[in-house]
C-alpha cells in the first residue's frame, strides 16, 4: 500500500451484514482516525465495482443473500485484490463463502470463493450463543449464530481453540492466514475485542500503535468476566 | 376419560383459576401459566375456544400490540383481545377464556402465525412487516417469510391485510385467495435487498419495488397513506394522538382490517386517533422525581423509527438496554441502529448493557453516560424521553409511577 489514507472497504452489506457486522468497519475507521490516521471506510453496494482496499469486511447473510453475494464477489475482482496482497476480515457466512463451498438452502453444495481450504457442510442444529476463543492466549468473545460446520484443511490454521459455544465445529473457531483473519463470532466482533481490532489495525498498517482507552476495555473487561 | 366437551370445560375453568391465582399471589400479569395448564389438558383449547367467533389476528416485526389496540378501539363493543402482550398460544387461550365476547382481535408472534391461523380460523390476518429481530431465537427472516407463505397458501378462507411495500410480506401474502393491499410507508428495507424468489438485487424507487424476475409491489392497492389516507376511494386526514409515521402506518394497516369487518371508518378512526398510549408506550411517568416518556424500541427497524421521533432538539436522551430471553441474548443489533442520528445529544446508558449501548454510542461520536447503580442523575425540568426495549421496558413501568 502506497497510499496515505488507509482504506476498509464494507462490503455488501446489504447483503452480508445481517447482525450488527457493519459495526466492525466502524470500529476499526474510528480507532485509525482517533489516532490521526487519515482513513476511509468505503461501502460497497452490490451494483459497485470492486473498489481498491488494504482491508476488506464481509459479514454474515442468509442463505440467499449468502449465495447472490458469493456470486458476486466471484465476478468481481476480490479474489484477485486479496492475491495481491489486501487483507480481509470475515464472519459468519463471509468465513463460509470465501472457504471451496458452503451449503446453503438444504444440504445443497454451493461453490465458495476457494481463498482457502475449508469446506462448510450444514450441521445438525444450528449454533447460537455466546462464543469464547482463546486467540494468541487471550480470550475472544462474540456471539454465534449460523447453521454451518467448517471443516479446514490440514495447512489452514484455525483463528483460536473454542473455549466456550461452537465456531466450526466444537473445538476450534474460524481460521487465520497470512492476509484473512476469519471466526464465526458475528456482528460488532471488534467492538467487544477493541485488542483484536488493535491487532489488525497493526498489521495492516505494518506498524505499532498509540494505546487507545476506551469504554470498550470495560466492556471487554465485563464480557470476559461474564463469560469465563 | 373426560369427553372432548366437559375436558374443554375443565381445561377453560383451569385458565381462569390458575390465572386468577397467579395474579392474586403476583407472580405475574395472569396469562401465561394457566393458558399453559389449559393448554395441556386440552391441547386443541384454541380451536374450541375461537370456535364461532369472528376472530383477527395481528403479525409482524413491529406494531403487532399498536395496531391490535387500534383494532380493538376501532371495532368498538366488547372486543377480546391479549392486551397484555402474551403473543402466543397460552396468552390467546388465556385471553378467550377470560371473555366471551364474539369480536376477537389476537396479537400474534411471528413464529407462531400458523399454528394460531389453522387454530383460530380468522376472518382477518394482518401482515405488517419483517424485518431482523432476535435472530438468536427466530433465526432468520426469510424462513418466517417462508412460513407465512406456507400457511397463506393453505387457509385459502382467511382475508389477508398485507403491507405491499414490504417485499418479504408481500412473498408471504401473494398466493392469498383474498388480500388487501396497503401502500404504506416502508423505510426498513434492509433485510429484503434480494429478491426472496430468484436472490437477484431488489429496485426500490420512491414509491414502488420490483425484481428482474417479475416479483413487484402489487398494482391494486386497497389503502394507500401519503400526505393523507385513501381507503376504499375516500380520502381521510389523520391526525393520531400517538406520535411518529410508524404510527400512522398501524393505523391505517388497522382501518384496512376494520374495512374488511364492514365497520364504518370515520368512526374507527375516530377511536383509533383518541389513542394516547397503547400497553404503556408512549405514557408519562414518574421515576425519583424525573417526569420521563416510556418508548418501546426493541430491534432496528423499530428503533431506527423511534429516533426518528426525537431528533428535532438536543435534551438528554435515556436509553436501557437488556438482553435477556425476551430480548434476544444478542445485542449485536446495536450497530444496525443509526445512533449517529442522536449526535448533539446526551445519552444516558442504563440497563443490563450498558456497556455495550455506550461502546456504540463512542463509535457515533454521541456523548454518553454509563449510569450505573450509584450514578447521579442531573435534575431536569421537562419531560426525559427514555427508550427501552422489551424487558428493560416492562422494568421501568414496573420501577415507575404513571403521572
Amino acid at each position: 500500500m502506497v497510499s496515505s489514507v488507509l482504506k476498509i472497504a464494507l462490503v455488501y452489506p446489504e447483503l452480508l451484514g445481517t447482525y450488527g457486522d457493519g459495526g466492525n468497519g466502524l470500529v476499526l475507521a474510528e480507532r485509525v482516525r482517533r489516532r490521526g490516521i487519515a482513513v476511509e471506510l468505503e461501502t460497497v453496494g452490490i451494483n459497485d465495482q470492486m473498489p481498491a482496499a488494504s482491508l476488506y469486511l464481509l459479514g454474515g447473510g442468509e442463505d440467499g443473500p449468502q449465495r447472490l453475494g458469493a456470486d458476486l464477489l466471484g465476478r468481481s475482482s476480490f479474489a484477485s485484490r486479496v492475491g495481491d496482497g489486501s487483507y480481509v476480515f470475515a464472519v459468519c457466512a463471509g468465513l463460509q463463502l470465501l472457504g471451496t463451498t458452503f451449503a446453503v438452502e438444504g444440504d445443497d453444495e454451493y461453490e465458495g470463493l476457494g481463498l482457502v481450504d475449508a469446506r462448510t457442510s450444514r450441521g445438525l442444529r444450528r449454533s447460537v450463543g455466546e462464543l469464547v476463543v482463546r486467540v494468541d492466549g487471550r480470550p475472544l468473545v462474540g456471539f454465534e449464530n449460523h447453521g454451518g460446520v467448517t471443516t479446514l484443511g490440514e495447512s489452514l490454521v484455525p483463528l483460536g481453540a473454542v473455549e466456550r459455544g461452537v465456531g466450526n465445529d466444537g473445538v476450534v473457531d474460524g481460521f487465520r492466514t497470512a492476509t484473512i483473519w476469519a471466526s464465526y463470532a458475528h456482528g460488532p466482533l471488534l467492538a467487544m475485542n477493541p485488542w483484536f481490532a488493535d491487532q489488525i489495525l497493526t498489521t495492516v498498517l505494518g506498524e505499532e500503535l498509540e494505546p487507545l482507552a476506551t469504554v470498550a476495555d470495560r466492556l471487554y473487561d465485563e464480557r470476559v468476566a461474564t463469560l469465563t | 376419560m373426560l369427553r372432548p366437551s366437559l375436558r374443554h370445560s375443565v381445561a377453560t375453568g383451569a385458565v381462569r383459576a390458575v390465572n386468577r391465582l397467579s395474579r392474586l399471589l403476583s407472580l405475574g400479569s395472569g396469562t401465561v401459566i394457566g393458558g399453559r395448564v389449559g393448554l395441556a389438558i386440552a391441547p386443541d383449547l384454541l380451536k374450541e375456544l375461537a370456535r364461532g367467533r369472528v376472530v383477527v389476528l395481528v403479525s409482524g416485526t413491529n406494531g403487532k400490540t399498536t395496531t391490535t389496540a387500534m383494532i380493538a378501539a376501532g371495532w368498538g363493543g366488547g372486543v377480546t383481545t391479549n392486551a397484555t402482550g402474551s403473543n402466543m398460544p397460552e396468552g390467546h387461550v388465556a385471553a378467550l377464556a377470560e371473555s366471551r365476547s364474539s369480536s376477537v382481535v389476537l396479537e400474534v408472534d411471528e413464529a407462531w402465525l400458523g399454528e394460531v391461523t389453522r387454530a383460530t380460523k380468522p376472518r382477518v390476518v394482518t401482515l405488517l412487516n419483517l424485518s431482523r429481530d432476535q435472530l438468536d431465537r427466530a433465526n432468520e427472516v426469510r424462513r418466517i417469510a417462508e412460513r407465512w407463505r406456507d400457511v397463506v397458501a393453505s387457509e385459502r378462507e382467511t382475508t389477508y391485510v398485507a403491507n405491499a411495500n414490504d417485499p418479504l410480506v408481500v412473498y408471504a401474502a401473494e398466493l392469498a385467495r383474498e388480500v388487501e393491499w396497503c401502500d404504506v410507508p416502508t423505510p426498513w428495507t434492509t433485510d429484503a435487498m434480494s429478491c426472496p424468489h430468484c436472490t437477484q438485487p431488489l429496485h426500490f424507487t420512491v414509491d414502488s419495488w420490483w425484481s428482474e424476475c417479475g416479483f413487484k409491489k402489487p398494482d391494486v392497492l386497497t389503502s394507500t397513506l401519503r400526505e393523507q389516507l385513501t381507503l376504499g376511494g375516500q380520502s381521510y386526514e389523520l391526525h393520531l394522538g400517538l406520535p411518529g409515521e410508524f404510527n400512522e402506518v398501524d393505523a391505517v394497516m388497522a382501518l384496512t382490517a376494520l374495512c374488511c369487518l364492514d365497520v364504518a371508518v370515520p368512526d374507527a378512526l375516530a377511536t383509533i386517533s383518541a389513542l394516547t398510549t397503547v400497553a404503556g408506550r408512549f405514557s408519562e411517568v414518574l421515576w425519583r422525581g424525573h417526569h420521563l416518556r416510556l418508548l418501546l424500541a426493541k430491534n432496528p427497524a423499530g428503533f431506527t423509527a423511534m429516533l426518528a421521533t426525537l431528533t428535532t432538539n438536543d435534551d438528554d436522551v435515556w436509553i436501557s438496554i437488556n438482553a435477556r430471553l425476551a430480548d434476544g441474548h444478542d445485542p449485536s443489533w446495536l450497530y444496525d441502529v443509526p445512533f449517529e442520528v442522536l449526535r448533539g445529544h446526551r445519552v444516558y446508558c442504563f440497563g443490563d448493557r450498558r456497556l455495550d449501548l455506550a461502546v456504540r454510542l463512542d463509535y457515533a461520536r454521541v456523548a454518553y453516560v454509563v449510569v450505573d447503580d450509584e450514578s447521579p442523575l442531573p435534575s431536569s425540568s421537562g419531560v426525559v424521553n427514555l427508550v427501552a426495549n422489551y424487558t428493560a421496558f416492562q422494568e421501568w413501568r414496573e420501577w415507575s409511577v404513571p403521572c
